[in-house]
């Protein structure tokens, strides 16, 4: 397979780009395998790749119903930091963060990760006091993160509205300068290709039916669309569809699948030059390479995998994003599109062992999967590999379900009083 | 014939000129000229450049399918709107029209250099390069990346302009207004159902606008339904989405075809409920992919025809056509009929309608059949074009200063996508039709696959000689996606439809894919050799057309973002200078600065004067809910941690409610009224959380209880009087109450009158001194206040704001929901075990205090902190560590939850989260900050009058 | 936005009256200190999740203020029927 260098691209462009290979090969599934993956997005193909690169598990397939990526990595809005409060959480997406800086070049294949900052904004003095206590824990925890002014944020994002008299005032903002974005699609293109050098089998279009399990309650492998799979491991990356094929096995799951939407402007020339986020007002925002203004929306109250949201709920984002950066009104919606994001209670993911002996699980990411898509491939891949779940992961096992010992980053930014 | 506009012919108005400029230069043209039609009238071919090879480019279409011409309308003072089509914008006197993505100049684009090094950017490039050095992706690719894409330039000042909303609600919805949609409303006209009738365009017809010979038709239909009573009609708005159960949002553009824009609004969002829709949104014609297809001048024969008929402008004044499908035929006869020099018929096809072969004989057209355009001569406009045989690539040159592509139509079926309606493939059309609904709605006329414009052929690409991996024959115009950069994809083994879309972008234009999606899925469904129907869309999304930001927000902004609840006193406070602070909706006073005081001066102030004489606060923004029924007390008690059987009325009791999961979610003082009815307290930002939770636990999980909750939030305004003075301060105003502390000790409640109006009057305190909170019916808040206020001048009374009351209540270790937990803390966490009922079997979340990691050592807890140095004060949210040197990443104990100077204690103190943190008092621990350490020792959260006997006063 | 038949007003109102309130039939047990703790996280969080048929709760927030359930096939959002909060599961 061609090794993409100035070189090849120059070479091929030569040749009119007529012998470029596939990036992977259209597999077709063989009879049995070390591991499997269920599911081809970022995170699944990233297992892939690790547990053949780093953890010498190249017999392995991966098994996606539709197309590779075409979940909630290819429709997000791509944003990546690691500044969480809990030290699981910072480790865990520090971890991802670390893998994201020279992924490209890991993988051969530019996944164009940015790192252009991210920035919190904060409203309210209750903001404030969430922020500092985030920035002094990060600090502690070696993760960057940083306060700014409310000047210093408009400097470091022109279009930023700080007028003190707005509904919303900016009293400042929490600033990762290692947090950016990276391109959706290539971070899974990337690791398919990456992992189909090493031997691992892509097999799109094969719904998974069934998990089979033996006497001894063990996995054996996967029913699909295209017969019988077996494997002694089989690691579950699912996101949306989590729940489903966990019933497969028997095990119901604390999830649930909620529509998140999200929207893209017309593209213009370079106004936005970071990754700005809003809690209290709900918004997110940065622009693409292409030049689209690319903002995040709510979720939907209600459970659906109808990838379907509400106008209502466009409104409100729009509405949002025009508080905080007013010279947009005049700008226009290109697209928008929905994803089915799988929530759990404590609105952290889940990724370790499952009951089921062989049984691996990555799922509950809700609506921040993507930034931690390097970090949740290697740690499944490790975890699978070792059957025992890194020190990184170990916290965000199912047990915790049960013994109270929650990670709940959402009730700590909570607002009362 | 002047220039290129027709001598006669067209609907726009030549008595009335209209004078615009593009690029500084001016120009003229009438009233009903798009920017399009007017600037081709004046012979200008060079529109705007490409995204990514900054190809030069004219316009290709009539309407919203148009890639290429992309423009920048600046009307001044803020209204600057980039990437709008030239073929949708009306002109108007005075329009300042501008190109887009091209530097120095339109003709002359450095840009274009992208063109030469073409083969150097296929599909897909950037994933395969820019990788080495691996610094150089940020400093130097990124940027340069970025700055070559995008269109035009952002809006830089706030828009002025105002957007209205509305929704809507109707029997029927009729979407688009062509010939199909007004023969559905002329029908529906006669009944008691309500219509709406939308249309994109500046007037009724549709393709009917294009076809003279249907205007007299055209104009007693438009009469008819204007006169019909149940029709309203919607024009210049797009239906741009299809939600569920047949809700459909429309924008309507009301000023921005208007020389002055005036006061009302730019636009209006539609939110439309109909019981019923039909779609008539007609067809949108595709081109043809051929070496050179986009140089200006070759543009869609539908177009030309658009512009001839309808705008009186001749796109050429010898055009040539190329055509895959009759419809290529009949729109060159009509411009033939119309004056236009047509230069041959080019069709793909051997064989073609006989009718039109003679039709076009008659007219001495030169035909060639079974030929291909194969090249284009002319960079910035059409010069000649080169054809040859299928069979035999014999060919020649054709000169002609236009040509038109006739490559089929397609059905515009994206609001049927939107609502979720299967989709069928039609080989006939060579496109996909609606098949099976899934909302009450369907399609007609062209959109439906019911009306026909002839036959025609699908391809791919059209026949060449030359090799398909050398030329440059575009698929999607504006994102420059060619027929080899599909071929790679599939090469490359991109074989989704959505994988080939994204790796090659095509379709991902502000068109989205409008006339591209269909020629790029021939492509594939050949390099693929699978049917298209096997391949499948890409996914129709919301919006039809781009919609302004500023449609969407609509009133939403400003002071309207989310309205602010304000108390009945706020307005006092703001004439007496009060800093205010958002909390939660509310707006609340956060402290009161006398001249020249900042904030910690007049804290200090404040909190002083409550410690010694008596303060005055606006407690209204509590949460308040009245519970009543003979159950109160049974119902309260499965709620709250606390016992209510047992409390008498007229006292009160501190209320604490957890999750099911176990942890704090709220709390209150509440008070016993009568043996059935409770006055509940909860946080400001709580109160709509904690009824909803009470009202699904009473209606679903308990519904044999006798209970009525109500929110009684904005009922009372609650003015909080506090400070060893309080008494003396109320006691002239207060009828039927006895004050004396034997009547009325702490934690009582009475009621009664004050100032003559009824009170529900509290002896609570949050501060730790004397104080009553004083409910009063929330109309009578601001008198009652003032009169409390004037008499109090004599005790020195003093107003204090939240800020002030944040210190006093940290000073007795009172907790903030919300500020000291966050949703992790259980009561015994939170130092509040004494507040749990022990002898309750159960209450809301108590099973969950029984888990193992809520029983284990080591949780945080909630402490007192002290600095060893007293005039230190800790910043909020910072950390705590036991070994301030130990590497990171350090082992943190817990976070400071809240931080104040004292004034009354003329010291710092803290509350702070802290891990094990109940078994560590006397104990020093750190806070590390940047570049320092400060030490603080562990002790109880009580600093102030820990014997609590000031309450009592 | 959706719409939504409420069982106690017996109209269908826009979804934006409503608020959504989870999966329905998940009742309070009677006694939660019998529970094993296994028991009590099946009841505070194991959910089903369908793809398709769900039960689950709503609020008429806006409007009657009650609690209802319904069944609503979550792959297309439309509600097969609503009905009052304390009657067997449809």
């Amino acid at each position: 397979m061609t090794r993409f260098s100035a070189f090849s691209l120059f070479a091929n462009a030569l040749s009119s780009h007529k012998k470029w290979p596939q990036h992977w090969p259209d597999a077709a599934p063989k009879a049995s395998y070390d591991a499997i993956i269920v599911g081809a997005g970022g995170h699944g193909l990233g297992a892939a790749y690790y547990l053949a690169s780093r953890y010498g598990i190249t017999n392995v397939a991966v098994i996606e119903k539709g197309w590779l990526g075409g979940g909630n990595t290819g429709r997000n809005t791509t944003i990546i930091r690691s500044n969480y409060l809990y030290d699981e959480s910072a480790h865990l997406y520090d971890h991802a963060v670390k893998l994201w800086d020279g992924l490209s070049q890991d993988i051969n294949f530019n996944v164009m990760y940015s790192k252009r900052g991210v920035m919190m904004l904060a409203h309210n003095v209750h903001d404030v006091q969430s922020f500092k206590r985030h920035i002094h824990a990060n600090r502690l925890n070696g993760v960057d993160n940083e306060w700014l002014t409310p000047e210093e944020a408009k400097a470091y994002c022109p279009p930023l509205s700080i007028d003190p008299g707005a509904r919303y005032p900016v009293l400042g903002a929490a600033l990762q300068r290692r947090g950016g974005t990276a391109r959706h699609d290539s971070v899974a293109w990337g690791y398919a290709r990456a992992a189909a050098r090493l031997g691992v089998d892509i097999i799109q279009n094969c719904a998974v039916t069934g998990i089979r399990r033996g006497a001894d309650g063990a996995i054996e492998g996967v029913e699909t669309e295209r017969g019988f799979i077996a494997s002694k491991k089989v690691g579950v990356s699912a996101a949306g569809n989590t729940s489903v094929v966990m019933q497969m096995a028997g095990l119901d799951f604390p999830l649930e699948s909620y529509p998140l939407q999200a929207l893209v402007s017309e593209p213009v020339k370079p106004v936005f030059p970071c990754v700005v986020m809003s809690n209290t007002v709900h918004a997110y925002m940065s622009q693409s390479d292409k030049g689209e203004l690319v903002i995040g929306a709510g979720t939907d109250q209600y459970v659906s995998y109808s990838q379907r949201g509400a106008l209502h709920i466009l409104e409100h984002n729009i509405a949002a994003i025009c508080e905080i950066f007013p010279i947009f009104r005049r700008m226009r919606m290109l697209r928008t599109w929905g994803g089915i994001v799988d929530v759990t209670p404590d609105r952290s993911p889940i990724l370790g062992k499952t009951p089921v002996k062989g049984l691996y699980v990555n799922c509950g990411w809700g609506t921040g999967g993507f930034k931690a898509t390097p970090g949740a491939g290697d740690l499944l891949a490790y975890t699978m590999a070792k059957d025992e779940p890194h020190r990184i992961n170990a916290p965000f096992n199912l047990d915790r379900f049960r013994n109270g010992r929650l990670i709940d980053e959402a009730a700590a930014a909570a607002v009362a009083h | 014939m002047s220039g290129f506009r027709m001598d006669q012919g067209g609907r726009v108005d030549r008595g009335a000129r209209v004078n615009f400029t593009f690029d500084g230069k001016p120009y003229q043209g009438f009233a009903g000229d798009t920017l399009a039609s007017a600037l081709l009238a004046a012979g200008v071919t060079l529109f705007g450049r490409s995204f990514k090879y900054h190809r030069p480019r004219g316009i290709m279409g009539a309407g919203v399918e148009e890639p290429n011409a992309l423009i920048s309308v600046d009307r001044g003072g803020g209204r600057f709107t980039p990437n709008l089509r030239a073929t949708q914008i009306e002109i108007y006197e005075g329009l300042n029209a501008k190109s887009q993505n091209r530097w120095p100049s339109l003709k002359r684009d450095f840009g274009a250099i992208n063109d030469r090094l073409g083969r150097f950017f296929p599909a897909g490039f950037y994933n395969k390069t820019f990788m080495w050095p691996r610094s150089f992706w940020e400093k130097l690719y990124e940027p340069a990346i970025r700055r070559m894409a995008g269109l035009g330039d952002a809006p830089s000042e706030v828009d002025p302009d105002h957007y209205d909303a509305g929704y809507a609600h109707c029997e029927l919805l009729i979407v688009g207004a062509g010939p199909a949609g007004i023969d559905a409303a002329l029908e529906a006209s006669g009944s008691n159902a309500r219509v709406i009738l939308i249309d994109e365009q500046d007037e009724l017809g549709g393709g009917a606008l294009a076809d003279p010979s249907l205007w007299p038709w055209l104009e007693r239909s438009v009469k008819a339904l204007q006169a019909a009573p149940n029709i309203t009609i919607l024009t210049r708005t797009t239906a741009f989405g299809y939600f569920h159960d047949n809700f459909i949002g429309a924008v309507e553009r009301i000023t921005d075809h208007l020389a002055e824009p005036g006061h009302g609004p730019r636009e209006k969002l539609w939110k439309i409920r109909a019981a019923e829709v039909i779609l008539a949104q007609g067809a949108i014609e595709r081109p043809l992919v051929f070496e050179g297809n986009d140089v200006p001048g070759v543009m869609l024969a539908s177009a030309a025809r658009v512009f001839a008929l309808r705008h009186g402008v001749a796109v050429g004044k010898n055009v040539a056509v190329m055509a895959a499908h009759d419809s290529g035929w009949k729109d060159a006869l009509a411009l033939a009929k119309a004056g236009v020099g047509i230069a041959a018929i080019i069709d793909v096809r051997d064989a073609v309608d006989a009718g039109l072969v003679a039709e076009a004989e008659a007219k001495d057209i030169p035909i060639y059949l079974n030929y291909s355009v194969i090249g284009v001569n002319g960079r910035h406009h059409v010069k000649s074009a080169q054809i040859c045989s299928n069979d035999e690539y014999l060919g020649g040159r054709i000169a002609c200063d236009a040509l038109l592509m006739a490559g089929g139509w397609t059905p515009s079926i994206h609001l049927w996508s939107h609502s979720k309606g299967s989709i069928a493939w039609s080989e006939d059309w060579g496109a996909f039709l609606p098949d099976k609904p899934n909302e009450n709605v369907r399609c007609v006329g062209a959109c439906g696959g019911t009306f026909s414009f002839g036959k025609g052929v699908n391809l791919g690409q059209l026949p060449t000689p030359k090799d398909p991996a050398t030329i440059k024959a575009f698929l999607d115009f504006q994102n420059d996606v060619t027929a080899k950069d599909i071929a790679l994809a599939v090469r490359e083994g991109y074989h989704s439809v959505e994988h080939i879309k994204r790796y090659t972008t095509n379709g991902m234009a502000t068109d989205q894919g409008k006339t591209s999606n269909l020629n790029a899925l021939q492509l594939a469904s050949g390099f693929l050799d699978r049917p298209i129907e096997k391949i499948g869309l890409t996914t129709f999304r919301p919006p039809y057309t781009p919609q302004s930001f500023g449609a969407f927000a609509g009133h939403a902004k400003d002071a309207l973002f989310i309205a602010t609840r304000k108390s009945p006193i706020d307005s006092w406070a703001g004439e007496q200078g009060a800093v205010y602070e958002p909390v939660a909706q509310w707006r609340r006073a956060r402290y009161f600065p006398r001249s020249g005081e900042d904030m910690h001066a007049a804290v200090n102030r404040e909190c002083l004067a409550v410690r010694n004489g008596v303060g005055i606060f606006d407690a209204s923004t509590l949460g308040k809910i009245e519970v009543v029924g003979p159950d109160a007390a049974e119902f309260l008690n499965r709620m709250y941690t606390n016992p209510w059987k047992q409390l008498e009325p007229g006292r009160c009791r501190y209320g604490l409610l957890l999750r099911e999961d176990g942890f704090i979610t709220d709390d209150g003082v509440s008070a016993r009224l009568a043996p059935d009815r409770f006055h509940l307290t909860t946080t400001t930002g709580g109160a709509a959380r904690v009824l909803n939770m009470m009202e699904d636990y009473l209606q679903t999980e308990w519904p044999d209880l006798n209970v009525w909750l109500t929110s009684i939030t904005e009922q009372w305004a609650v003015i909080a009087l506090q400070g060893p003075k309080a008494r003396d301060v109320i006691a002239p105003f207060v009828e039927g109450i006895d004050l004396s502390p034997e009547a009325f000790p702490h934690m009582a409640v009475r009621e009664g009158m004050i100032c003559g109006v009824p009170t529900r009057l509290f002896r609570v305190s949050f501060t730790g001194e004397l104080g009553y909170e004083i409910n009063v019916p929330a109309a009578y808040g601001r008198a009652v206040w003032e009169v409390l206020w004037d008499a109090g001048e004599a005790h020195g009374i003093t107003p204090y704001g939240t800020e002030t009351m944040h210190v006093l209540r940290a000073e007795k270790g009172f907790i903030i929901v919300g500020q000291d937990t966050d949703g992790t803390l259980t009561p015994y966490d939170a130092g509040l075990a004494w507040a749990v009922g022990k002898k309750k079997a159960d209450f809301v979340g108590k099973r969950s205090l029984a888990r193992p990691d809520i029983v284990a050592e080591g949780r945080k807890q909630l402490v007192g902190l002290l600095t060893d140095d007293p005039n230190e004060v800790l910043e909020e949210g910072a950390q705590i560590v036991a070994d301030p040197n130990q590497p990171v990443p350090m082992t943190m104990l817990g976070h400071v939850t809240s931080s104040y100077w004292s004034a009354t204690l003329g010291r710092s103190i803290a509350i702070a989260m802290v891990a094990g943190g109940q078994g560590r008092m006397g104990e020093t621990l750190h806070i590390p900050m940047p570049g320092r350490t400060i030490a603080a020792k562990v002790t109880a959260m009580v600093f102030y009058d820990a014997e609590g006997v000031r309450v009592n006063g | 936005m959706i719409l939504i038949h409420c069982p106690y007003c017996d109209e269908k109102r826009p979804e934006l009256e409503f608020t959504y309130a989870g999966e329905a039939h998940i009742a309070r047990p009677a006694d939660p200190s019998t529970l094993s703790d296994e028991e009590w996280e099946r009841y505070l969080f194991i959910r089903a999740n369908p793809k398709g048929r769900h039960n689950e709760r709503w609020r008429h927030s806006f409007g009657c203020g009650r609690f209802f359930n319904a069944v609503r096939d979550t792959v297309t959002d439309k509600f097969e029927t609503t009905y009052k909060a304390g009657e067997p599961r449809k």
